[in-house]
């Protein structure tokens, strides 16, 4: 067993961090993350000349990446700056998109975008109970909080036909979209659509669909655990340098074994995200992200909540960066299934 | 034992029902119940209402104008406030200077400060904390030197909540620096237009504005604006934290809130059922539901503890710590309730027809992270801890 990463996502991951620092410090990140369009244009370029998209896609189908660890390794990173790009719906659109014929390579580039709209306000995380229909080439229905669906050129919308659910293209300039930011940063959309025009990709979305969906999960998970491992250096350092009744609050006992506490969950957190990585792409895929996904609703709200308990009123503010990561790690937690929806797929088996 | 209310209660129950029901403004309401910010004129407005009622100063003796309630009467109003979604009231003045004032100031104080809390005249903020003593509250370094019939003061408060509506601020300062730190801290009453004060908003997590920074530059305020004794402070310091404890459980907010989260879960579908019907969902609820039923009793067996004795003890910590875990508890079963929903910030774009959830639920997120307040502020729930183990354990 190895548990190293190989030298070229080794040089991916060192490439993309130093990037980030450097180009995307929090001042940056939060005058971007909160207002329209909720990220920054021209470093989402820069990131499609890194290579980072695609470090999301295989070779086969123009990228030079692809598996689970490739996209954990970016995720990570992400995480660790509380970057605010499309980046997951880059991921999920292309993953589905690569069941089709369709050209990946201008996505690749960074020159279109693309958003994957499958949930609904009554079906939020399981594409089968959608309401959505397409009749013919056109499409009717809502789907709600649409990651990237406010600057994407090109969305991939499920919709039922006759004989299933279809996987559909639709230009954005054809539909009535309603961008909006979220509480911790990016965009989302609402998308109406009413007998709007599209193009069948798919007559069958599931393995898509599925495929896209636990790629998406390996990627919240890896992104969460950066967004842990900096909520632990941080509020870490926090107790041995702030001071109360004399000393620093690190040597209170009782919040040495709730910061050891935190360390553990976060170390769980990690190898449970390296299982999923793994297994993307084989048979136990669907499974171990549920397992993620599930550990990781829990060790987040954990982590999120201590790191601002442990800080005390500092954390409370918009100006200590700690609000912001601890923000970001709950509402993982609202993305792609909750951890109560991943419990039942697990119980399920 | 007898866990039922009186006649007596009862009949009160149904007055203070019908009060909230004719005086009770529905666009206050509609906006407590959303959890967005009431304006200030409508705190004051609030505010006057009940002080017509003589139902302001829920605390205070009936010869200051309190009504003169008991802990039952107290705990009744609370609740039938809460479920009415009446806004609560601004605590600086009725909760902590007011009793301050009646246990330690002077007549003249009394006359001159009472009266205008109740009338609202005067809106007060509390100036205790500060950047570098927030648990250690007794480190406060905001200096107070004697010049004359006047202090100058120099230093700095934070978290001074609601201080923008503010037009006074009670204060912790330092007016002796040798001996045990507890022992040089005094208790003055300053004017915010006094020249050399400056305040500035500190955004919060969520987004919201009811927090400030507070500077002072060589700020004069007359001797006689000390309350009780130089560098003896410290007691109503303490005095005044055991009275912010009170209600401190807030289990009229937590009844509201467990309503609310039950209202949502039978709104909100998934998989072709309510959220209500979902196994998982409804054992999260239920649990928070069996806790928060046994904390009101717990917070009326403690309340009628501390009627007996005069005084708050260390068992309000209990309140403090077990209140507030379950009113987080709550508005985290609300955020997670929403699933993708919660992500929005708030946006005009996403009124009406293009809704993801009713307005009433749209804060759930917001309100989620602002709450983590709760287990900081009034003393932090570690610092609570420490005053259990310590004075009720005797470890
Ligand atoms: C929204 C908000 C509103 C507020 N409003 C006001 C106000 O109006 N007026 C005012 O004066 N103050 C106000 N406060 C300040 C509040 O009282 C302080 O935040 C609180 O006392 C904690 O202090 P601190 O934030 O400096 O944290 P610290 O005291 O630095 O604590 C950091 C962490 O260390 C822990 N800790 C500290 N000492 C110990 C110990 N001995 N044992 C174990 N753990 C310990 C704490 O519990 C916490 O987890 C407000 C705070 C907030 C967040």
């Amino acid at each position: 067993m190895d548990f190293s990463l190989t030298d070229d996502r080794r040089m991916l991951a060192d490439t993309l961090a130093r990037y980030l620092a450097d180009q995307y410090p929090i001042e940056h990140r939060n005058t971007v993350a909160y207002a329209a369009p909720f990220h920054d244009p021209a470093k989402w370029a820069e990131l499609a000349e890194l290579g980072v998209i695609g470090a999301l896609v295989p070779e086969a189908k123009g990228g030079f990446g692809g598996t689970g660890f490739d996209i954990a390794v970016v995720f990570e990173a992400l995480g660790r700056a509380l970057c605010p790009e499309p980046m997951l719906a880059a991921l999920m659109g292309l993953t589905a998109l690569s069941h089709t014929d369709q050209e990946l390579d201008p996505i690749i580039a960074g020159e279109t975008r693309i958003a994957l709209a499958t949930g609904e306000l009554d079906a939020p995380y399981s594409s089968s109970d959608i309401a959505t229909t397409a009749t013919g080439d056109r499409l009717t229905g809502r789907k709600s909080v649409v990651y990237g669906g406010g600057v994407a050129d090109t969305l991939l919308v499920t919709a039922r036909h006759g004989a299933g659910i279809g996987l559909y293209q639709v230009a954005a300039s054809d539909t009535q979209i309603t961008p909006f930011g979220m509480v911790d940063g990016g965009g989302a959309a609402e998308v109406f659509l009413d007998n709007t025009p599209a193009t069948r990709l798919l007559a069958d979305a599931g393995p898509a669909l599925a495929h896209a969906e636990t790629a998406g999960i390996v990627a919240l998970c890896a992104e969460a655990v950066g967004v842990m491992e900096v909520l632990k250096d941080q509020t870490l350092d926090y107790l041995k340098t702030r001071k109360q009744f004399g000393r620093a609050i690190g040597d209170f006992q009782v919040l040495q074994h709730r910061m050891v506490d935190l360390t553990i969950e976060i170390e769980q957190a990690r190898s449970i995200t390296i299982q999923a990585a793994d297994s993307l792409g084989t048979p136990h895929g669907p499974r171990h992200a549920s397992m993620a996904k599930n550990l990781i609703g829990r060790a987040g709200k954990l982590v999120s909540e201590e790191a601002i308990q442990l800080h005390g009123g500092i954390a409370m503010t918009w100006e200590y960066p700690v609000s912001h990561y601890a923000k970001r790690l709950i509402m993982i937690d609202h993305q792609l299934g909750d951890t109560d929806t991943h419990l039942e797929r697990v119980i399920a088996g | 034992m007898d866990l039922s209310y009186s006649a007596d209660e009862l009949a009160f129950q149904s007055e203070v029902r019908a009060f909230l029901d004719a005086e009770l403004p529905p666009e206050m309401s509609a906006k407590v119940r959303a959890g967005t910010d009431l304006t200030k004129a409508q705190m004051e407005n609030w505010h006057g209402i009940l002080n017509a009622r003589g139902w302001l100063a829920v605390t205070w003796p009936t010869e200051h104008g309190g009504p003169g309630w008991g802990p039952v009467k107290r705990h009744i109003f609370e609740e039938e406030c809460c479920r009415a979604f009446a806004p609560r009231t601004v605590p600086f003045g009725l909760n902590m200077l007011g009793p301050v004032l009646i246990a330690f100031g002077t007549t003249d104080q009394q006359a001159e400060y009472l009266p205008r809390i109740l009338d609202g005249r005067d809106w007060w903020c509390q100036g205790y904390s500060e950047p570098g003593a927030g648990s250690d509250l007794a480190s406060l370094k905001t200096r107070a030197v004697r010049d004359g019939d006047h202090y100058v003061i120099n230093g700095q408060k934070t978290w001074t909540t609601l201080g923008q509506h503010a037009n006074r601020i009670f204060c912790l300062v330092r007016t002796k620096a040798e001996g045990k730190p507890q022992e040089g801290i005094s208790f003055v009453l300053l004017d915010l237009d006094t020249p050399g004060i400056e305040m500035r908003p500190i955004k919060l997590i969520e987004g919201g504005f009811e927090v400030n920074e507070v500077f002072f530059t060589d700020v004069r305020v007359p001797v006689a604006n000390l309350v009780g004794t130089e560098n003896e402070g410290w007691t109503i310091a303490k005095f005044l934290l055991s009275h912010e404890r009170t209600n401190i459980a807030g289990v009229g907010f937590s009844m509201t809130a467990l309503s609310e989260v039950k209202r949502l879960a039978q709104q909100v579908r998934r998989s072709g059922k309510p959220l209500s019907e979902n196994p998982h969902f409804a054992a999260r609820m239920a649990e928070i539901e069996i806790d928060l039923e046994a904390m009101k009793i717990t917070n009326l067996r403690m309340l009628a503890q501390a009627e007996a004795q005069g005084a708050p003890g260390a068992e309000t910590s209990m309140l403090k710590i077990k209140g507030t875990v379950i009113r987080q508890a709550l508005n985290d079963l609300a955020r997670r309730a929403l699933g993708p929903a919660a992500a929005p910030l708030p946006s005009e774009d996403l009124e009406g027809n293009a809704a993801l959830v009713p307005p009433d639920f749209a804060n759930g997120a917001a309100r989620y992270f602002n709450n983590r307040k709760l287990s900081i502020f009034g003393g932090s729930n570690e610092i609570q801890r420490n005053i259990l183990a310590k004075h009720a354990l005797g470890l």
